[in-house]
């Protein structure tokens, strides 16, 4: 099936991304905080689809919004917000941020104007019938190496996370 | 324009994948329509079948039975004064329930009731199942921090931490059925649901059965960790009335709580659908290779008409056992009405184009029906867990287990 309305849903969920990032610095609030950026997670899988690749965005909504998320508004339930509604958002290092962001900026120029010219233009395949079968071939065939490695880094953090948590082990 | 509707029936695939619009809009509001009367439907079963494991009558004054007894409640429920707690987080609390109603309709999109009666069919079924019925549990956080309230705000604490363990079991039992599909040669496997049915009509054999005992036991744990996922009893641990009130939906009153009763009852008839379409055959009727042959198609394909003609009995027995008194006798005529309905359908449903077009779809739905059954079975017969139990249950009991199982079926595709 063609898709449909493609510009409209691309600017549409553009959007939607940029105004939960905006909501999320802005918000006083931290759950409202929270519930900006799932705004944005999902306008982000949203993305992910239109360019034909559901199975990122089937695991982006699994593990950010229903997983990580879910654990952020916990922590956040728990803690005291009315003396973290009361202190100060922005912290001192204003000069810092600005400059990563000016570079950060820089660097999405660059892209977005030299990239034409920098990086070959091609014709997006559609492998959309067959996503999840080709994102497994290239885990588990050429990149296994780099995805082992990436779990054994979660593995660790696991167990420095349980080493914490507990008093005696 | 005709055309355009008629050329889909040829087809032979999901309005979704044919593209057609016109039918996918029909299939969305046939396919909403029918959940929302399940659900209407459902909670008069549950009412009655509770009141009868009790030895009491339920529902009996609102209609023949009861029978009327959900559009009553939902009349009361839509006139009711819409609450909002003066301290309450105004626009989370309002968003709270339309995310879980949202979430647990939208999967639906990808339920497949036949080969080619499902709105449509992705590439990514089942995950796309996983992923937004996952996006549920936000609602149920929302719903509970924004009441500004602590039982709510307990039971949102509870329920979250509740469905993202169980979630970890569901997954994985989930992933050793999906391994399922692409072993004994038939192929590569698939996630897509209408795929997973195909795969099992190919391999002659119910997931279930499937390498025994291993696909029964990734079917027990996910059918434990269904029932902890939609809060229902033994785990209704979110909605304990004896220790929080009413969890984590308290403080909500009118339209927006039966928003959430239609969320959870549409949520609990989707997972139902997942274990159906893993592992029970989908759409496929009972002994497709046993008893096939045109003999038997035909056989099975009546049974969608005698079910509702058995229906219409048990009108017309109940018309018959009415008191005689002129009090009872708009009831008795209603009752009498709807035997002749449901006869008409049965009838119906013996004409050979309808008959072949809904069998599958009774089939699934009967299979589903059953899961039903068994959740007000559940709610009937055991005792409520202790949070500390539930936790064990979920990380020690079925993770562990889940894990082992989808190894073990890893090893058996590769070997067999």
């Amino acid at each position: 099936m063609t898709p449909v309305a493609t510009t409209f849903f691309f600017y549409f969920l553009s959007g939607l991304a940029v105004l939960g990032g905006i909501l999320v610095i802005t918000r006083r609030n931290p759950v409202h905080s929270a519930l900006a950026l799932i705004l944005t997670l999902l306008a982000v899988a949203g993305l992910y689809l239109m360019l034909y690749a559901p199975f990122v965005a089937g695991v982006q909504i699994i593990l950010y919004v229903g997983g990580i998320m879910v654990l952020f508004l916990f922590v956040i339930m728990l803690v005291n917000l009315d003396r973290a509604a009361k202190e100060d958002q922005f912290n001192k290092q204003w000069l810092v941020g600005m400059i990563a962001a000016a570079a950060l900026l820089g660097l999405f120029m660059a892209v977005y104007l030299k990239g034409k010219y920098m990086f070959p233009i091609q014709e997006a395949q559609l492998p959309e019938q067959s996503n999840v079968q080709e994102v497994a071939l290239s885990l588990y065939g050429n990149y296994l190496f780099a995805f082992e490695i990436a779990s054994l880094l979660l593995l660790v953090a696991i167990i420095g996370a349980v080493v914490m948590a507990k008093k005696r082990i | 324009m005709l055309d355009y509707i008629k050329s889909y029936l040829d087809m032979n695939a999901t309005p979704g994948q044919a593209g057609n619009f016109f039918w996918a809009t029909v299939y969305i509001f046939v396919v909403f329509g029918g959940v929302s009367v399940a659900v209407m439907a459902m909670n008069w079963l549950e009412r009655k079948a509770l009141a009868h494991f009790q030895i009491r009558l339920g529902p009996m004054r609102v209609g023949p039975h009861g029978l009327l007894q959900p559009i009553a409640d939902a009349l009361k429920l839509l006139t009711k004064e819409d609450i909002i707690p003066a301290q309450a987080d105004k626009f989370v609390f309002w968003i709270a329930p339309l995310i879980i109603l949202c979430a647990s309709f939208t999967v639906y999109i990808v339920i497949p009731f036949g080969p080619t009666h499902a709105i449509t069919d992705l590439n990514i079924g089942i995950l796309f199942m996983l992923g937004v019925s996952s996006l549920s549990v936000l609602g149920v956080v929302m719903a509970g921090w924004a009441s500004n309230s602590h039982y709510p705000l307990i039971g949102a604490l509870r329920s979250s931490a509740q469905m993202v363990s169980y979630e970890v079991a569901m997954g994985l039992a989930v992933v050793s059925a999906v391994l399922m599909t692409s072993l004994n040669k038939t192929g590569t496997g698939t996630l897509s649901m209408i795929g997973i049915v195909q795969a099992q009509q190919a391999q002659q054999t119910w997931f279930l059965f499937k390498f025994f005992p291993l696909g029964f036991i990734a079917f027990v744990v996910f059918a434990i960790a269904m029932v902890a996922e939609t809060n229902r009893a033994p785990f209704d641990l979110p909605e304990a009335e004896s220790e929080l009130t009413a969890g984590f939906h308290t403080e909500y009153s009118g339209l927006r709580w039966s928003l959430f009763m239609l969320g959870e009852y549409a949520a609990m008839i989707a997972v139902s659908s997942i274990a159906v379409t893993l592992w029970l055959g989908g759409w496929m009727r009972p002994f497709p290779h046993l008893l096939a042959g045109e003999t038997w198609d035909l056989v099975f394909s009546l049974f969608p008409g005698f079910t509702f003609l058995a229906l219409a009995v048990f009108c017309f027995i109940g018309v018959a056992r009415m008191p005689k008194h002129p009090y009872f006798r708009v009831q008795t005529i209603g009752l009498a009405g709807f035997g002749i309905v449901l006869g008409l359908i049965g009838l119906t449903l013996f004409a050979p184009p309808v008959r072949d077009r809904v069998f599958d779809i009774y089939w699934f739905c009967i299979k589903v029906a059953g899961f039903m059954y068994l959740y007000i079975w559940y709610r009937a017969t055991f005792p409520r867990y202790r949070f500390d139990q539930l936790m064990k249950v979920g990380w020690k009991v079925l993770l562990p287990i889940a894990v082992g199982v989808l190894i073990l079926t890893a090893i058996m595709g590769v070997i067999w």
